[in-house]
């Protein structure tokens, strides 16, 4: 077998090898900051026939999603990405590509949402499509970037649910790190060619997709829905455990940190969490105290029962959110609020909600310090939200 | 010419058992598209009266393989499909996207510029039938002056000319674009294939009587068809070499465009000055299309008078 290279590469351009490497059929993107680079690469890889698909240049992001919804119902595996304001122009089709039982792959670089206009990053714009019936997956490195738009189709094509892999602006999309690209061999070892899709939109297949469906039975579909979504949870983890057996890298549905003996947990997406753990492995090391990082990596499907699990009968847990879903908290806080409620009240953690770091306002050592001084001071749940470092 | 039913195939790929309306234009339509095109077809239908008319699931009544899709996004659905068969080596299917006037003229259109301007090798086709009859008649940017909708009420009937589909369209320099009517199925059915054997993007525009929407009995959509033809309101033409050939395929009797407002309910409040005034709107467009052809052929001789379907 021929061996890995490493490369160099911007977080972006690690999403594209992953594309290639997946042999992605049909790409369909639009530009947006801090996206472009994405789509960049890929069309030059498509323009040099390194990678044999189709490039649709689009006129909108509607229109992007719209071409891979056809694409894939056509039986092509298809990809496309996208950052906040076409992320929010896509939303009817993200519902589209969902209801159709279509396993697309889209990149969303977070950013965050004008007015005012921003392109830093904050997780809000993805988070916002939560109840599009996609698959939503956070990551923290390059590598796991590249790793998981691979993983991403292996577990669509699994379930027909569609994919969004979940980065951060500049922090990880702009930023070079050494990463291992596989052996097109391997990869194709562990991801073959798309396999028994629902539907195949081609002559001699003459049924129509996606036609009316009455009250008497549009529930049942929605029920299929819900019932991918949960066995995607089973699939997510059986296929990220694989992963690590083929190429040396296992994901879970959640990564842990500093966490088995951990009294206080730090839950975190996304990048920033390099600055949580870095921050509990000096802070364990000059107090003896047991902070541990709990990083989320799957927030659709929620992880219920793992998360109940790795967080039950801790002292603390403090969720850090980059995001907020205005007039209520932050939403990973109020998401894992509603999945340790079944934990008896004896084994249930108090919970606090930080908000820090929007509109890619910098998150530093500092911050992360500041908010384990914060929870240790903290009994009962006062307020939902703690704003960590807005200025008076 | 041979009698115009040999060039209408028998070949039928719409079942019975269809939802529309009676006297529904964009049903005839569909069933002559079909003749003509055959079953190596998909096709792309957004949110309009064609989302219902197939049927509900899991009912469908064409014989080919139906993609439905959001209102404005026939035009690249069809685009994404298209792509998805050719990687797959499947390029020779026909992909259609088949649209209302308000998937095409207003919301649609961005979608559908964009695909025109890539030159895509679809066959977008737009069956007109001049407003949103899905939603209970509104007014669209194809709605012709004069008429009443429950948006344009007699009140304050649509006050501004129907949209110039086909100029925009010929502004992407797409290699065919096309008018058809169901009062005229050979022409209808010779388009249509004609548009099936040539690559890149395909515009075919169909006027599709609505007995609902134009106040207008079940039995005479065919009619309402052929006036609209002969009063000049919507001559058939073709337009061909990337928006720069323009060629009449009949030439109308010039009726008075009043014989074609007349018989339609949706015009039945119009004074004589609304009607005169649309007649001329009417003459200096056929005018400017006349030039056109000349334009293009050096000669009007060429355009066969009355002999189609007599
Ligand atoms: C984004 C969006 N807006 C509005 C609608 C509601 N809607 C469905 S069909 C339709 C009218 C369609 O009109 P047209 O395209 O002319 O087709 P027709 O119904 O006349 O056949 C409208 C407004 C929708 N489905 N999607
Ligand atoms: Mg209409």
């Amino acid at each position: 077998m021929t061996t890995a290279m490493k490369k160099v590469l911007t977080g972006n351009n690690s999403v594209s090898w992953g594309v290639k490497l997946s042999r992605v059929q049909v790409i369909s993107a639009y530009p947006i900051t801090p996206q472009t680079t994405i789509v960049e690469l890929l069309s030059e890889m498509v323009a040099n026939g390194e990678l044999e698909a189709e490039f649709i240049k689009v006129e909108s992001e509607h229109s992007a999603m719209s071409a891979v919804i056809g694409a894939s119902a056509a039986g092509a595996r298809a990809f496309t990405a996208t950052s906040a304001q076409g992320l929010a122009l896509m939303h009817e089709m993200l519902h589209w590509a969902a209801g159709a039982r279509l396993p697309i792959v889209l990149a969303n670089v977070n950013r965050a949402f004008g007015p005012p206009w921003s392109i830093w990053t904050e997780q809000t714009d993805s988070l916002a499509q939560r109840d599009t019936g996609w698959i939503q997956i956070y990551v923290e490195s390059n590598q796991e970037a590249l790793d998981n738009v691979i993983l991403a189709y292996k577990i669509a094509e699994q379930v027909n649910l569609p994919v969004m892999i979940v980065l951060e602006a500049f922090v990880l999309s702009h930023t070079n790190e050494p990463v291992e690209i596989y052996p097109q061999e391997m990869v194709d070892e562990f991801l073959p060619p798309r396999e028994n899709p629902l539907y195949v939109v081609e002559p001699g297949n003459n049924y129509a997709v996606g036609s009316l469906g009455g009250p008497d039975v549009y529930m049942e579909w929605r029920y299929k829905m819900q019932k991918a979504m949960e066995r995607a949870v089973d699939v997510i983890k059986t296929e990220g455990e694989n992963f690590g057996d083929h190429f040396g890298r296992k994901y879970g549905l959640y990564e842990g940190y500093m966490l088995d003996d951990a009294d206080i947990v730090l839950v975190s997406a996304g990048a920033f969490t390099s600055t949580v753990k870095y921050t509990v492995k000096h802070y364990r090391k000059e107090t003896g105290e047991k902070v541990g990082v709990l990083r989320l990596r799957a927030f659709r499907p929620f992880p219920h029962d793992a998360l109940r699990e790795a967080l039950c009968c801790r002292k603390k847990v403090a969720v850090l959110d980059r995001n907020i879903s205005f007039g209520h908290h932050g939403i990973f806080y109020s998401e894992l609020k509603s999945a340790l409620y079944r934990l008896k009240d004896d084994k249930r953690p108090p919970m606090f909600g930080y908000i820090l770091g929007l509109g890619g306002r910098d998150i530093t050592p500092k911050d992360i310090r500041e908010i384990i001084e914060d929870v240790k001071t903290r009994e009962e749940i006062e307020e939902d939200i703690i704003w960590k470092g807005v200025k008076p | 010419m041979s009698f115009w039913y040999n060039q209408v195939p028998m070949e039928e790929n719409f079942n019975s058992g269809h939802l529309a309306c009676q006297g529904c234009g964009a049903t005839i339509a569909m069933r002559f598209a079909l003749k003509a095109l055959g079953t190596n077809t998909v096709v792309v239908i957004p949110a309009c009266c064609w989302t219902i008319i197939d049927g509900a699931f899991p009912a469908h009544a064409i014989k080919v393989p139906l993609f439905h899709t959001a209102f404005e996004t026939a035009a690249v659905v069809a685009s994404g499909i298209k792509s998805g068969l050719r990687i797959r080596g499947k390029g020779d299917v026909t992909v259609m996207a088949w649209a209302g006037d308000g998937g095409t003229f207003d919301i649609g259109i961005q979608a559908l510029s964009g695909a025109a301007e890539r030159n895509e090798d679809i066959i977008y086709v737009v069956y007109d039938n001049e407003a949103y009859m899905n939603t209970g008649i509104q007014r669209s940017s194809a709605t012709p002056y004069g008429a009443w909708t429950t948006t344009t009420p007699e009140k304050h009937p649509e006050d501004r000319p129907k949209k110039n589909i086909m100029e925009i369209l010929a502004a992407h320099s797409i290699p065919y674009q096309a008018t058809a009517t169901i009062a005229y199925p050979e022409d209808f059915i010779r388009k249509f294939k004609k548009a099936r054997d040539i690559r890149g993007t395909r515009f075919i525009h169909v006027l599709s009587p609505c007995p609902p929407g134009w106040k207008i009995p079940s039995d005479v959509s065919v009619k309402v068809s052929r006036l609209a033809v002969e009063t000049r309101v919507f001559p058939l033409y073709e337009i061909e070499d990337y928006g720069e050939k323009y060629t009449i395929n009949y030439w109308p009797k010039g009726l008075p465009v009043k014989e074609y407002l007349k018989i339609q309910g949706r015009f039945r409040h119009l004074t004589e000055d609304r009607i005169e005034y649309i007649q001329q709107f009417v003459d200096r467009q056929w005018e400017k299309l006349v030039l056109k052809h000349k334009l293009s052929h050096g000669t009007l001789d060429n355009i066969p008078k009355n002999v189609i379907y007599r």
